[in-house]
Order: structure tokens, then C-alpha cells, then sequence
């Protein structure tokens, strides 16, 4: 008998992967003990004895990338982008969460403060309420530089609780803005001098006109910052400046952004009667469903693969599984949850441009 | 998960007596008992009660001189806590004498009357004296001293009062009290254990001899009786007799000439005749029949220092001795000895019951043989001392005045309010709690460390330290009995909360529900005993004592009688105790084993309320809980109803206790059925209150291996967190706080009971436990940078300098001058100061600031000349901090301290966020410190974009099997996801009080989680899924108090020691670091002796020596004639310079000086 490659039987499909290897390739089979097949195939010949070119070229990358909005409100979006790597899809989302600059408070000039909260403590939780302020709009604060009206926005909190009266709780939306810069003197060294203050604005902030009909503040009105009681006072001033989340958390203009991979729920048999029931009371998210295939006979299928949560009642501890709980390896649903500075469409667009910006160094430094 | 088939479901669902929840019991007990009820009552005891009896016990003081004139207490009483501040009286507040550093204490009145001028005048020289009777004359509220104050007793300014007041007397309502405030810190007399008093004891000495001991202790005398046997032969153990006496004698000596007597005293049974036998025998032969013969004979036995102690009188003296110190507890009236024969021959019986049955043996680790002894009794032992020591100088001054008078009548000084010195008392009590040092020469007791500081590092660590009890034994005794968990501790005394190390199993905890008794009446108790049928020892014989079917009754140690039905008897005593016509902490003990039925109502047992139950149905039905949870019915009528009783550590074992209602006795497997033969006599209130406080804060404590309860009993103690409401007001030396505390989401019924979740010590992380990076190796904690970007783990170290405005003998003070107005003028070091010389707050301190801008006088000794200027020298307080550390003045204090001095407190604020090294553990004795914090993004995330705040590694399970731990994490997802704190009581899964893991998988199923608690992750780095599910959930985690910051040390160069010119060591004076003995054994074997050389010599104390080659002692080098000399040759020939490392040359000099004379010969010159 002559010998033949097992590549050439007949059924071995030809210029396609066979099932196995395809599933291999493109999904996360989630059994009940651990998932298996996360890695993907990064060699672009691991199949090139079988004819199967795993490569991947911009144009099929263009052609195959597609984005799909999910759902979009104010602060969060979720949308599915399908035909990309993980590593690709990640890369987003680090971006997102580190690398995309936001305004937070980051001096904390203290006036007065009575109040039971200590003096760093508030600082600290004044810098992490989230400003309702563009940072592309603003530029870096480097050390040496000098506060100004292009890289700093300073806010005001001046609140006193009388004696006598109840106690009284600062929320965020007394901290007033200042367009025209930091109030407080400095201590200068001659006393003759004129003071200078701890900003150097040239011209009041309301008065350009990216700020002249958007008023800089804070995002949420009602954040608790501090609570005092009869007598106590905070008098302090705040300056924001521009920052990325590497640096700060407060920083980071996401509360988070992640991505799952598209769950894909697949009944291994046709699954029938009590089985079916069963197996639909199974499901916490209702993935499955009863579908009627007439005369009573009752089939399990599935309705909605998107909400599994990877729960696994459906397979645990059971011998013989009836479903297998896959995840594809291209599809993610991405979601943003914008802390409130950057619509969360604009935030991806902007990590875009960050990565393509370093893409461009990189480029840049290799040719 | 399937029901396994084994278990009988039958038996579970059987239909139960109608199951009631028992624990709204609990917080309404610890509402009326307060958490440390146990000081507070013995201190009030004392107040109220024992003060008076000591004063009556030494009522007089009398004139050596004429008996007429005297002086006579006639009440005395405690006061409110007050100072006399500018001759006005103004009430103390604990607080206020925290801040300032003063004691919490109040003036200890008596009334007294007293005799004034002579009733026969020595010799009458002047009319004014006049001649007849002394005039009596009556004073009320002299004071004689000042009390310290136990702070929420009964005359405490705090009892009583709700949250509001006592936030005005500046007061954390959760703070327990218990506790004392000694010239400004908090010291609690901790609970000291001790053998019982004048009980027998049964034991095996280290000879192998059986003895019979008893500790005797009344009002005035201490003894110890030892009976023991050797070679057969029985004999007395007495410290006032120099060898052991043949027990016959000591009989004989009390008047039971006849052997026939004593051995029917010791009973019928021909046994106990012939073990007694060779006792006998060996009387015989020693020719001692009567009681005179007895009596020289012990005499001729006492030590040379008892008999000299009265001028050598030894006639009487074996008398006297037999009188009072023998079985010094059994009192004699009348001379008439037959109680303390009684007591001897039961001592003898039970000893030779022991050694005819082994198991007769009595444990001495047994608690119920255990006595605590509280604040209240060691103060009252104090206070004895002092009362009398004060009442003896009283009475010098008596005598002193009496003998002066006779010149001019100084009637002033028969006043009380002359001879009665106040300081003796108020020194002697402020010294003894504020040192710990009890030195009673009187009671011979000498102990130290009686009181401690209270631990105010965490909330818990307070709490906990009130429950403490410190142990009878030294802890350097190699002993494994008394640290062995005792099975009489149920209940009593917690299982877990022990130290590690050299305390373990010696230093105990009290259990969450155990009360410590206080004395009681005996009177009214042996009257009603005697009513009840007892026997009177009097009218017995020594046969009938014992005869059968018959049990002696002892009260306290005291042998009243025997009565014929002992179980009668005893049913008798708790149903009057039940009625509460007898007091709630008398305890009835049925011995069978020793034919006894022992009474007790003294102090210091341990016992815990237990519900009453006929025949296995608890009395509490559902209707007395529900008046309790409509407020119309409280704790103590439960107790006065008979629904619920106190038992002690004897009385539970004539009990037999349910775990839970409807618990069937095992035992008697006939009663399986018939419920009403059911053997049940009480029924626990909870079973998870067999742990104490600090045990009681581990969720699903059951689950866990016992060490690590035992450890986490360690470490919540050292946990940062909120120490009390008033935390910010106080002006503790150090000071952990944590900025953001929470309460755990998974919490036990005692972290609600105790107040734990009002002042968290930890907040809930979310745990991965997986493996990353490798920086989690041996217990290393990964740790999220955005977590604590966002206050994860903040915390706020407080510290308090202080600096204090001299005043100097010479009437000079110390003044504190205005800095330069100008601030650009001023030396850096002072900017931070304000106008009135001090610094102010909210300002950043740094390393060498100015704190107090003061000057001190420069001349402090003599008197200044009036008109003159005083020089004054800068002396200034400066801040001592680590370099580079940014900390804040929090607030400054200024008080007067006792002396009236000014005080300046600072209380310095430091904020820390964690770094690497710092220690964090669960609440499972998990302790592990950060080995890398790391950016969120490389963070794993879960398909729900929950990213952990800690990475744990799993290798800390398996080998520590902390189950609790894996089930506070599913129990806590739980939570989470469906919004309700659930529960991990110790053993309350059955009552309901801990969620069965079933029921937790439940809920996290139905939101969507696995079962397992195990997540679907995907890498942050790759942004692939992980190849595993990640058991992941939120763990209460809490931040220790050891950081790196404390810790971290190095150094170049740097200070040295003065006489040896070595580095110096410890980080706090910027030491070196040793290179040891094993370094050195390394370096040595290594072969790198250049190393060594630099090492032990070059980088240590090298010094350069001139060595005189003839004789081969250091000389000196002139630096005039630039010569080197030899002082012994007395020429500088021969001289040769070599280094050596400064600590020889030492040792040279120093074994010169003690005329050994080390020479030096040189090799190489």
C-alpha cells in the first residue's frame, strides 16, 4: 500500500483546518475544571502543512475588523469588536485605564481645616472626585513649570459650619471654580513686593473660549467629601492638573474598562424532555430555552449565549456533558465605564490615537 | 453535592419541641454584664463592702499610753472622683485626667470619734489641763486618702450615662472600663489565677508521695498543711516545724489520745486501720500516749526561728502553733480542737482514698479547683496594708502627742485630721497600680506586673486585654499540664486566645459569657444549711462521720456536717437559689466519688449562665423571648424567674448540658424515645460563646486548624483600625489608625456583640488567590497600585512628644520666647513655630524643628539674686523624626501636669500608605507582608471587569488548612452580590448563626457565579483567559502594625560607643549591623581573612598601640617629643607600633587593673 500523509485522506478537509484544530484555534473551550485553548496559535506557519496560512496581513485584518455598538449611554459603552487578537484588545484596555489623561486635583493649598478629617486625608479624597474638564484642552504640569492658565484649574472650598447648628456635610459641588487662578499670597520673601499668588494666569480661564460657555467643575455634585460639626470650618484651594493613571488612579479617566471573549454555548446532543427543563432551570442568566418540536415533545436550545456567565452550573458534575461552554477567541465585548471627564466613545478614540502614537515611535525609532 | 445516604435523615427531621432562639439572651446579658463585669463588680465589692470590713476589723487606734484615749472608726466610705483645684471641689472626668496626666480617683472618708485631753495627766503641772475623763468627740468625712477609681464602677462619673453623655465627658460608649487611670495612662489589674484557698488537694509530689495539702487563708493568717506519706508512715508538713511530725502525734497533741478514736474517725473499712497502722506504731515507739507528751515533743520539733521569734518561750508554743497556723482556715472556739481533728481525719481518709484508688487524685490544672483573683481583691489586700500601716503610724503620732502634752495642750494634735496621714494611703495605691509591683510585707507577696498598660492598638486589643488572665506559675516552668487545654475549660475560659511561646497555655482568656464570683455571705448560708437538715459536726462521733449513705456537707472548705440525703439537699439549695433566696453564684456540688457535697459562695470562681431545663424542655419558651425583644423583660429576670441560672465549673458536673433543645442524650440509649426520661438539666444559651472575644471575631472559626485561631487571637490585637470614638481626642504615646476601617462583610454574632463592627480593624479586599510574578513566595502578597491609590490599606501613625516647662528649685521656670516676627529672618528650624514660641498645628514637622521655643535659666541651683537679670540659655524641644518623612503637627496640648508645671503635648500625625514589606493578615492566621505592588492594568481581570485589590498565593492553604478562610471568601461574594451581610458564628450553622456553604453556593449560582467561588480571569498582561478558574472573592484583610518604615535601617558610618569605640548597635541610635559569630564561622571557613581583617578590625575599632618589645606592654606615644615611651621600661627603646582593635587594648587594661599582666610578644617588629 502506498504511503499517504494523513493530511491527504479524504477526510481531512483541504485548505481549511479540520474541526478539532479550528476550535483549537479559534476558541476557549471552558470545561468544568479549567479552561483550555486560551493561548491562540501566534506562529503564522502553525498550519502551513495543511495548507491553512494563519498569518495575519492588514488587509484581512481591515477587512475582518468590525466594531458594533452595543449600547452607549453618558459614561459607559459596551460594543463588540470582532476579528482582532487579545493581545490587540488588551492593549486598548491598558491604554484606557493608564495611559489616557484626565484632570484630577493634585495640590491641595490648606487655608484652614477643623474639620475630623485630617489634612492629607482630604487632599487624598479631594483628588480622587472626578473633573468635569477636557484635558486636551490642557497642557502637562513639568516640575519646573510654572502654574498657569493652560495646565492648571484651581478650585475653591470654603465651607464653615456655624456654631450651634446640625452637622453639616460637604459634598462636591462646593468646590468653586476659579478662572482667574489661585487667591492665596504667597509669603514672599520681601514684604514690599507685590504678592504673587500661587498661580501665574495671564488671563482669567472663563474669558477663552473653550471655557466660556462649559464652566470647569466637578463631574458628580454629590460626592461626600467631609462632614463638620457646629464650629468647624475647611477653607482650602485646590489645583488640578493634567495626569495619567500610571501615575495616579485619580488619573485614570475610566472607573474600569474590560473586555470579555463572546461566550458560544453549544449542545453537544439534542436535549430532550425533563433533560431540557432541567437543564433550563439550570442557568441563572437563562441561556437556554425550550423550543416545542410538536406533539408535545419538548427540545432544549440555545436562546441567549451572550448572557453566560460562565457560572458552569450547566456542566457540573455531570459525567457525560450535554453542552460545551466555549469563548471565541476574536470577538470581544468591550466595555468602558468613563469616570465621567470623557465620554467613553471619545475615550476610545483617544487610546486609539495613543497607541497609534506609539506605533509611530516605534516605527520612528526602528527606521 | 448529594445527601449521603448514610446519614439518618429521619432522626434530623423529627419533629422537635418547638426550638426557641435563645440568642436575643445574649445581647441582653452582655447589656446588663457589660464585657468586663467581672472587674467592675469585684472593684464595687470592694468599695462598697470589703472597705468596710477591713476598717472594722481595725476600728481603733489606741494609746500605748492610756487605753482611755483613743480614736475609733466608725463608717467609711468612698466619695465621687473629685480634686480640690484652687480650694474647689470639681468632679474629674477620666478623660481629663488622661490629657493631663493626673488619677482618676476619689477621697476615701471616715467618720471616727475620738478622745481629746487626758484622763490621768501624768503629771498635772498647770491648771489648763484639766483632770477626769477624756471628752469623746465625734468628726465625720475626714479624709485619709484618695482611691483610684475603676472607670464605669459604681462610683465612677460614667456609670449610668447614655451615648450623648458620655460623648461630653469626652467617652468612647464602646469603651468597656474595667480599668484604672494612673497619673494619666490607662492601667488594668489583670485577673491573676491561683489554687484554690483551704480546699484539700489531693496530689502526687515530686517524690512520688501522696500528699494532702491546704492552703489556708482567713483574715488573719496565711498557712500551708501538707500531709504526706512516706515509707508508709503518715506525717505533718508544717514551715513551723524543722521536720515532719508523725500525724498520731499531731492527734495526740489535740487531744485524741486514743488511736482506737482516730481510726474510727477515719471510718470502718479495715483498709484505711491498716494503712494508719505504721503511723500508730511509730507513735508507740516514739513513747508518746498523752497530749502533754504530744505537746513537748512538738515543741521540741520547731525551728529555731519560730521559737526565737518570742524570746525563746518554747512552753505553749506547739499550742499556739496547732491553734493558728495549723489548718489555720477551721476555726477553734473555745479551745476546743475536735473541728480540726475532724478536718485532719478527713484529710487522712481522702489521702488514703487516693492511694487505694488512684483515680481519687486531685488535678490541680482542674478549673473548678481554680480561684481568680480580681482587681477588686488585690486592691482590698492593698488597701489592708495600708490602712493598717497608716493606722501604726496613726497611733506613734497618738503616743507622740500624748507624751508632749504634757508641757502645753496641743489639742490640734488629737485631731484626726492630724494623725491620720493622707499620703501613706494615696501614694501607696497610685504607686502599687501604676508600677504593678504589689509588695505586701505583711502577706509576704511580692508580685510584679500585676497591672499593665492597656493596649489601646486596636479596639480588640483593648477589649481583650481586660478578658486576660495572667497565670499562677512562673512561665519558665517546663511544664505540659498546666498549658494543656483542660476539658473543665468549656465555656469558661477561651480555647484559642493564648500568646505563642513561653505564655502558651499559661496566660488564658475569659470566655464571652463567664462571670467571676464575688464573695458572699457565709452566715446566712451554714444557718440555712443546718436548717436544711446538716448534721452537726458537733453532735457527731467519729464513727457516724462517715458512715454509709451519708456525705459530709463542706461549705467553703469548711466541714459543717453530713446529712443523709445528699441529692435532697442539694435540690433543696437550687431551688432556693432558683427563687433567689440565696445568692445567684452559690454553687452546690454533689461529689459521689468523695461523698461530699460541697457549697460554695466564695470569690473568684468562674461560672456562666446556663438555661434551666426539666427534663430536657428548656423553661424559656417563646413568649419570654418575645417580651425580651419588646424590651418589657430584661436579663436579670430571667435569672430571677429561675429560667436561667449561673453554674460553676463543679456545679456542671452534676449537670448535664444540651447543646441545643431537642438534643437527645446519647448516652441512654432508651431515652432516644421517651423524651420525658431525658437526663437534660440545662441547655447552653449559645455554643459559640465558649470563645472569648478575640476568637469570637474568626468567621467560621470551626472550619479552621486550632492554630490559627490561635495565631489570629495574636494578630487582631496588633491590627490597626479605630480604637475607640474618641480616638482623635486622645494624646496616646503611639497611635495607629486606619483612614478608612470597615466592618467586615462577613461577620459573627460576637463582632456585632463586642462592638467590632462600630470600630473595624481591616477592610474587605478583593482576594485572587492565584499565583503571579513569583513575588508572592512564602506568604508575599501581590498587591493593586490603583487599590491603594484609593486609600486601600491608609493608615495614620499619631505620636506624642512632650515637653514640659521646668520649674527649678531655686523658683527659676524655664520661659518659651516669641520667634522672630519676620519669617524670613528666622533659622530655618523655626518656621514652623507660631507667635506664642510653640508650633502650631496643621504644620509639616520635619527632622531638627523647633517644637517649643524655650530658654532655659542658666543658673538652677541656688538663689538668685533679687534685681539682677536672670541669663537664660537657648533649650529648645526639638522634633526627632526620620529625615525625608513628611509628617504633621496634629494638634498641641497644653496642660499642667501634677506639679504643677506646664505641659506641651504634641501630637504628631504621620499618613502611610502600604509599601513594600508591610504586613497585612486575614482574619485566619495568615499573615504574609507585600512583596510587589503592581499597576492595575497588569492586574487579572474577571468577565465582569473585577479587578482584585490582592493576589494571594494558593501554597498557603494546603498545608495550613484554613478552611474558614476559603469560606469567608464565598461567604462574602455572597454578600456582595446579594446585598446582606451573612454570618460565620463558631458552630452556628445548626442555630442559624453562620451560612451553610450550601446556602452560600446558592446565592452566588443565582448572581451568576460558580458555585466554587472559582472566575473565568483573564490575563491583564497577555489579555488572554488564565488556564485556570481563580477562586477569587472578597477576604477581610487586616493592616498589622509592624511597617517597614519602623523597621529599616542602614548604615556607612556612623556613632560609636564610648568605651569600646565600637559601632553602637540598634536602629534606634543608627547603629551598625553585626556581623555575627556564624558570619564570622563562614568568613573563617571561607578562608577570606582580608575580609575578616576589615570586617572585625578596619570597619569596627581599629586603634594604633605603641608595644614595648622587652616587656610586652603598651606604651604611649608623646606627641611633645614625638617619641613613643614605654612607662614600665621606662625607656622608649624598644618600641614598636602595631594596630590592634581597640576592645583589645581594653581588655589589656582592664585585666591590668586587676593585676593580671598580659604581654605581648611581637613576631614581626
Amino acid at each position: 500500500m502506498p504511503k499517504v500523509s494523513a493530511l491527504d485522506m479524504p477526510d481531512v478537509p483541504k485548505g481549511k483546518l479540520p474541526e478539532h484544530l479550528e476550535v483549537q484555534r479559534t476558541r476557549v473551550v471552558c470545561n468544568a475544571d479549567a479552561p483550555i485553548h486560551t493561548e491562540p496559535f501566534h506562529y503564522s506557519g502553525a498550519f502551513a502543512l495543511m495548507g491553512v496560512d494563519n498569518s495575519v496581513t492588514l488587509e484581512s485584518f481591515c477587512k475582518n475588523l468590525k466594531i458594533e455598538v452595543i449600547e452607549l449611554t453618558e459614561d459607559t459603552m459596551e460594543f463588540d469588536m470582532i476579528g482582532i487578537d487579545a493581545s490587540l484588545a488588551n492593549a486598548f484596555r491598558r491604554i484606557l485605564i493608564a495611559e489616557v489623561p484626565t484632570m484630577a486635583i493634585e495640590n491641595v493649598l490648606m487655608v484652614n481645616n477643623t474639620s475630623v478629617i485630617p489634612d492629607e486625608v482630604l487632599a487624598h479624597r479631594l483628588g480622587l472626585i472626578p473633573l468635569n474638564a477636557d484635558p486636551k484642552l490642557f497642557e502637562y504640569l513639568s516640575e519646573h513649570d510654572t502654574p498657569n492658565e493652560r495646565n492648571t484649574i484651581v478650585f475653591k472650598l470654603a465651607v464653615s459650619c456655624k456654631k450651634g447648628s446640625p452637622r453639616l456635610t460637604v459634598k462636591s459641588d462646593q468646590l468653586k471654580w476659579l478662572p482667574g487662578g489661585s487667591e492665596l499670597e504667597m509669603e514672599s520673601p520681601t514684604p514690599s513686593a507685590k504678592p504673587r499668588t500661587y498661580t501665574s494666569f495671564s488671563r482669567s480661564q472663563d474669558s477663552m473660549p473653550e471655557f466660556a460657555n462649559k464652566p470647569l467643575g466637578v463631574k458628580h455634585q454629590d460626592i461626600i467629601i467631609d462632614k463638620l460639626g457646629p464650629g468647624q470650618a475647611i477653607e482650602l484651594e485646590a489645583h488640578a492638573v493634567k495626569g495619567i493613571g500610571k501615575v495616579h488612579a485619580k488619573w485614570s479617566p475610566v472607573a474600569t474598562a474590560w473586555y470579555r471573549m463572546l461566550p458560544e454555548v453549544i449542545l453537544l446532543k439534542e436535549i430532550k424532555g425533563v433533560d431540557a427543563e432541567k437543564l433550563v432551570k439550570k442557568c441563572p442568566v437563562n441561556v437556554f430555552d425550550i423550543e416545542d418540536v410538536g406533539k408535545g415533545e419538548k427540545k432544549a436550545v440555545v436562546a441567549n449565549p451572550r448572557a453566560c456567565t460562565l457560572c458552569r452550573e450547566c456542566i457540573r458534575g455531570v459525567n457525560e456533558p450535554q453542552v460545551e461552554l466555549r469563548r471565541a477567541k476574536d470577538h470581544f465585548i468591550f466595555k468602558i465605564e468613563s469616570a465621567g471627564a470623557i465620554p467613553p466613545e471619545v475615550l476610545f478614540t483617544d487610546a486609539v490615537k495613543i497607541l497609534e502614537e506609539k506605533c509611530d515611535r516605534v516605527i520612528c525609532e526602528l527606521s | 453535592m448529594g445527601a449521603d445516604p448514610n446519614v439518618d435523615l429521619s432522626s434530623l427531621a423529627a419533629p422537635v419541641s418547638s426550638p426557641v432562639d435563645k440568642f436575643p439572651l445574649l445581647p441582653a446579658f452582655l447589656k446588663v454584664r457589660g464585657l468586663v463585669k467581672q472587674h467592675i463588680d469585684s472593684f464595687d465589692y470592694f468599695i462598697n463592702h470589703g472597705i468596710k470590713k477591713i476598717m472594722k476589723a481595725n476600728d481603733r487606734i489606741v494609746c500605748r499610753h492610756d487605753p482611755a484615749m483613743y480614736l475609733r472608726y466608725t463608717n467609711i466610705y468612698v466619695a465621687r472622683p473629685s480634686r480640690i483645684t484652687d480650694t474647689i471641689n470639681e468632679p474629674l472626668t477620666p478623660h481629663g485626667c488622661r490629657l493631663s496626666d493626673s488619677t482618676y480617683a476619689a477621697d476615701i472618708l471616715v467618720d471616727v470619734e475620738y478622745t481629746i485631753g487626758h484622763g490621768t495627766a501624768k503629771t498635772p503641772k498647770k491648771g489648763e489641763l484639766k483632770d477626769g475623763p477624756p471628752t469623746l468627740q465625734m468628726r465625720r468625712k475626714v479624709i485619709i486618702g484618695r482611691m483610684p477609681i475603676m472607670l464605669r464602677s459604681s462610683h465612677c462619673v460614667l456609670t449610668g450615662k447614655d451615648e450623648t453623655e458620655l460623648a461630653k465627658l469626652g467617652e468612647c460608649p464602646l469603651d468597656p472600663g474595667g480599668y484604672f487611670v494612673v497619673k494619666g495612662t490607662e492601667r488594668v489589674i489583670l485577673i491573676q489565677e491561683q489554687l484554690s484557698k483551704n480546699r484539700i488537694i489531693i496530689d502526687m509530689d515530686s517524690k512520688g508521695r501522696v500528699t494532702a495539702s491546704v492552703t489556708s487563708s482567713t483574715h488573719e493568717t496565711k498557712s500551708k498543711t501538707v500531709f504526706f506519706m512516706e515509707k508508709e508512715k503518715i506525717y505533718l508538713q508544717l514551715n513551723q516545724f524543722a521536720k515532719p511530725i508523725p500525724i498520731l502525734v499531731v492527734m495526740k497533741a489535740m487531744g485524741m489520745e486514743s488511736d482506737q478514736e482516730v481510726v474510727q474517725m477515719l471510718g470502718r473499712d479495715p483498709r484505711y486501720g491498716s494503712l494508719l497502722l505504721p503511723s500508730i506504731e511509730e507513735c508507740a515507739s516514739e513513747r508518746i500516749y498523752t497530749q502533754q507528751q504530744a505537746l513537748s515533743y512538738l515543741e521540741g520539733k520547731l525551728t529555731s526561728f519560730s521559737s526565737s521569734r518570742d524570746g525563746g518561750r518554747r512552753e505553749g508554743m506547739a499550742g499556739t502553733i496547732l491553734l493558728d497556723v495549723f489548718l489555720a482556715n477551721v476555726p477553734v472556739i473555745n479551745g476546743n480542737f475536735r473541728p480540726k481533728c475532724i478536718y485532719a481525719s478527713v484529710m487522712l481518709r481522702r489521702m488514703m482514698d487516693a492511694i487505694l484508688n488512684t483515680d481519687t487524685f486531685d488535678d490541680k490544672d482542674y478549673v473548678g479547683n481554680k480561684r481568680l483573683e480580681l482587681s477588686g481583691q488585690l486592691i482590698s489586700l492593698l488597701f489592708e496594708d495600708l490602712f493598717k500601716s497608716m493606722n501604726s503610724c496613726a497611733a506613734d503620732l497618738l503616743n507622740k502627742a500624748y507624751e508632749n502634752t504634757s508641757h502645753h495642750s496641743h489639742f490640734h494634735l488629737f485631731q484626726p485630721s492630724f494623725i491620720l496621714k493622707q499620703d501613706m494611703i494615696t501614694n501607696g495605691l497610685e504607686k502599687a497600680i501604676s508600677t504593678g509591683n504589689w509588695d505586701l510585707k505583711r502577706f509576704k507577696m511580692h508580685r510584679k506586673g500585676v497591672s499593665q498598660v492597656v493596649s489601646r492598638l486596636s479596639f480588640i486589643a483593648a477589649l481583650g486585654h481586660m478578658t486576660r488572665i495572667s497565670p499562677q506559675f512562673e512561665k519558665t516552668r517546663k511544664v505540659s499540664g498546666p498549658r494543656a487545654l483542660q476539658p473543665s475549660q468549656w465555656g469558661m475560659l477561651c480555647p484559642c486566645d493564648t500568646p505563642e511561646g513561653e505564655a502558651c497555655g499559661l496566660t488564658k482568656n475569659l470566655a464571652l459569657m463567664t462571670h467571676v464570683t464575688t464573695d458572699d455571705e457565709e452566715g446566712p448560708l451554714i444557718s440555712l444549711c443546718y436548717s436544711l437538715g446538716v448534721e452537726d459536726l458537733a453532735l457527731l462521733s467519729g464513727e457516724e462521720l462517715h458512715a454509709p449513705n451519708s456525705f459530709l456537707v463542706i461549705l467553703n472548705g469548711l466541714i459543717l456536717g453530713k446529712h443523709r440525703q445528699p441529692r435532697r439537699f442539694a435540690g433543696a439549695l437550687r431551688k432556693l437559689r432558683r427563687l433567689g433566696k440565696i445568692g445567684e453564684f452559690v454553687s452546690v456540688f454533689v461529689n459521689d466519688k468523695q461523698r461530699c457535697v460541697y457549697v460554695a459562695s466564695d470569690g473568684g470562681r468562674v461560672c456562666r449562665p446556663l438555661v434551666i431545663a426539666d427534663k430536657g424542655v428548656s423553661r424559656i419558651k417563646e413568649h419570654h423571648i418575645q417580651e425580651l425583644r419588646a424590651g418589657v423583660r430584661n436579663f436579670d429576670d430571667f435569672l430571677h424567674e429561675g429560667l436561667i441560672e449561673y453554674l460553676d465549673v463543679n456545679e456542671e458536673n452534676n449537670a448535664l448540658i444540651a447543646l441545643y433543645e431537642g438534643d437527645i442524650d446519647k448516652d441512654d440509649a432508651d431515652n432516644e424515645k421517651d423524651a420525658n426520661k431525658s437526663k437534660i438539666t440545662h441547655i447552653e444559651i449559645e455554643p459559640f460563646t465558649i470563645l472569648g472575644v478575640c476568637a469570637g471575631l474568626i468567621p467560621f472559626p470551626h472550619h479552621n486548624q486550632s492554630p490559627r485561631n490561635t495565631y489570629q487571637c495574636a494578630m487582631g490585637k496588633q491590627a490597626m483600625g479605630n480604637i475607640g470614638y474618641n480616638q482623635l481626642c486622645r494624646a496616646d504615646t503611639l497611635l495607629y489608625l486606619l483612614v478608612y476601617p470597615q466592618r467586615p462583610l462577613l461577620t459573627t454574632k460576637t463582632i456585632e456583640l463586642v462592638g467590632f463592627d462600630k470600630l473595624g480593624a481591616g477592610q474587605n479586599a478583593t482576594v485572587a488567590v492565584m499565583s503571579y510574578s513569583g513575588y508572592d513566595i512564602e506568604d508575599a502578597i501581590v498587591m493593586n497600585k490603583s487599590s491603594l491609590d484609593r486609600g486601600f490599606g491608609r493608615c495614620i501613625a499619631m505620636k506624642k512628644y512632650s515637653c514640659v516647662n521646668e520649674i527649678y528649685s531655686n523658683g527659676a521656670r524655664d520661659k518659651i520666647v516669641r520667634p522672630d516676627t519676620d519669617p524670613s529672618a528666622r533659622k530655618s528650624t523655626m518656621q514652623i513655630l507660631d507667635n506664642d514660641g510653640i508650633a502650631a498645628p496643621g504644620e509639616i514637622v520635619r527632622n531638627h524643628d523647633v517644637l517649643v521655643n524655650k530658654y532655659a535659666p542658666k543658673n538652677t541651683g541656688d538663689r538668685h539674686p533679687s534685681g539682677t537679670p536672670i541669663d537664660y540659655r537657648p533649650a529648645n524641644a526639638t522634633y526627632k523624626g526620620p529625615e525625608g518623612e513628611t509628617t504633621v503637627i496634629d494638634r498641641v496640648l497644653l496642660s499642667s501636669d501634677p506639679n504643677g508645671k506646664l505641659c506641651i503635648k504634641f501630637i504628631v500625625r504621620h499618613t502611610r500608605r502600604p509599601e513594600l514589606g508591610d504586613k497585612f493578615s486575614s482574619r485566619h492566621g495568615q499573615k504574609g507582608v507585600c512583596g510587589t505592588i503592581v499597576q492595575q492594568e497588569d492586574f487579572p481581570f474577571t468577565e465582569r471587569g473585577i479587578c482584585p485589590d490582592l493576589i494571594m498565593n494558593p501554597h498557603g492553604y494546603p498545608s495550613r488548612m484554613t478552611v474558614g478562610k476559603m469560606i469567608e471568601l464565598l461567604g462574602s461574594k455572597a454578600g456582595v452580590s446579594c446585598g446582606r451581610f451573612h454570618y460565620g458564628s463558631a458552630f452556628g450553622e445548626p442555630s442559624g448563626h453562620a451560612d451553610k456553604v450550601e446556602d452560600i453556593s446558592a446565592t452566588l449560582v443565582k448572581h451568576g457565579f460558580s458555585y466554587s467561588g472559582k472566575d473565568f480571569l483573564y490575563s491583564g498582561i497577555t489579555g488572554y483567559p488564565l488556564q485556570a478558574y481563580i477562586f477569587m472573592g472578597p477576604i477581610y484583610y487586616q493592616k498589622l502594625k509592624h511597617m517597614v518604615l519602623d523597621k529599616m535601617h542602614a548604615r556607612a558610618k556612623g556613632p560609636r560607643v564610648t568605651l569600646t569605640r565600637q559601632p553602637t548597635e540598634g536602629r534606634s541610635r543608627d547603629g551598625g549591623l553585626r556581623l555575627g559569630e556564624m558570619e564570622r564561622d563562614c568568613l573563617i571557613a571561607y578562608g577570606t581573612s582580608m575580609i575578616l581583617f576589615e570586617r572585625l578590625m578596619l570597619s569596627s575599632d581599629p586603634y594604633q598601640v605603641q608595644v614595648c618589645r622587652k616587656c610586652g606592654l603598651l606604651g604611649y606615644y608623646n606627641y611633645k617629643l614625638k617619641t613613643a615611651f614605654c612607662s614600665m621600661c621606662k625607656n622608649g627603646d624598644n618600641i614598636s607600633t602595631m594596630k590592634l582593635p581597640y576592645a583589645c587594648k581594653l581588655l589589656f587594661q582592664e585585666l591590668q587593673s586587676m593585676n593580671v599582666v598580659p604581654r605581648l610578644k611581637l613576631t614581626e617588629a
